[in-house]
């Protein structure tokens, strides 16, 4: 199989889940081997993702935990469960 | 756990919601993008997965399960606040538009210690707030909280092929929109004006 880089780009996504066919992984990573760019697009994208998922970029307000289980609090001396 | 609190130990709900909180705060903040409202939201969900508990059937994760309320709720804030339903994409519409990556020579990889700097953490949620609603969903369900793509479609409603068609957009526009500010060159020219400016 042999790709070319718009081809590269459409599988980007599932290339990084891991959740392409191993023929479609072994023909990307014939291509990025020989296709800089695409190395670039593909590094940039997971790159991204790493630092997007990690837990340093979306801190929950301070206190939030405890006002959250405060409030629940209230709501559960009000009713039972499924009440 | 469940089968106990509806036996009567309520306060166990405590502890089941626990591990959860941060994503039903993290899946609100998705739709809303203001912090206030997100918090309340996660509050008015984890108060309905309570009340409704004897309706959670187990065919669902009860992260998922959860996670649906949540987001149900985000959208219904939504709604209240704008005027308008969230314009979420028909199947058709989303065969459409253009998706293609910012093509760079080369990528120097950006590691997490990096994030200790408040303007990289800022350049990335400006990032994902410039994504659109639905795509913004399956980038935090499945990219920050980890859920699997069957359960992101649970969660979010949709099938597990619209999930990745979104997924698939949301991580190139994300791309698109940050790899040409983060690639070597502007990371080199932004750490000197840095340094300018702090007098180093």
């Amino acid at each position: 199989m042999t790709m070319d880089c718009k081809h590269v780009w459409e599988q980007v996504s599932d290339y990084i889940d891991g959740s392409v066919t191993p023929e479609m992984k072994q023909a990307i990573e014939r291509h990025l081997a020989n296709c800089r760019n695409c190395s670039a697009v593909v590094d940039s994208t997971r790159n991204i993702l790493v630092l997007v998922g990690d837990e340093r970029t979306f801190e929950v307000p301070v206190g939030f935990a405890q006002r959250l289980h405060h409030r629940l609090q209230a709501s559960m001396d009000a009713a039972a469960p499924g009440a | 756990m469940i089968a106990r609190i509806l036996a009567g130990e309520r306060e166990l709900f405590h502890d089941l919601i626990r591990p959860y909180e941060r994503g039903l705060y993290l899946a609100a903040y998705a739709v809303v993008q203001h912090e206030a409202d997100a918090e309340d939201i996660a509050q008015e969900a984890v108060i309905k997965a309570y009340k409704g508990l004897k309706n959670f059937r187990g065919e669902a994760r009860f992260s998922t399960w959860l996670t649906a309320i949540t987001l149900n709720e985000a959208r219904s804030r939504w709604r209240k606040t704008h005027g308008e339903p969230l314009d979420f994409l028909s199947d058709c519409e989303e065969s459409g538009g253009d998706y293609t990556p910012s093509v760079l020579a080369d990528w120097r990889y950006i590691p997490s210690r990096e994030l200790e700097r408040k303007e990289l953490r800022q350049t990335l949620r400006e990032a994902i707030a410039r994504l659109s609603p639905e795509y913004r969903e399956v980038l935090i369900l499945r990219d920050v909280r980890g859920m699997s793509i069957a359960e992101a479609a649970a969660a979010t409603g949709v099938n597990e092929n619209l999930v990745k068609i979104r997924l698939f957009r949301a991580r190139l526009s994300m791309q698109k929109l940050l790899a040409p500010r983060l690639a070597p060159r502007q990371r080199g020219l932004i750490g000197w004006l840095t340094r300018k400016a702090g007098g180093q």
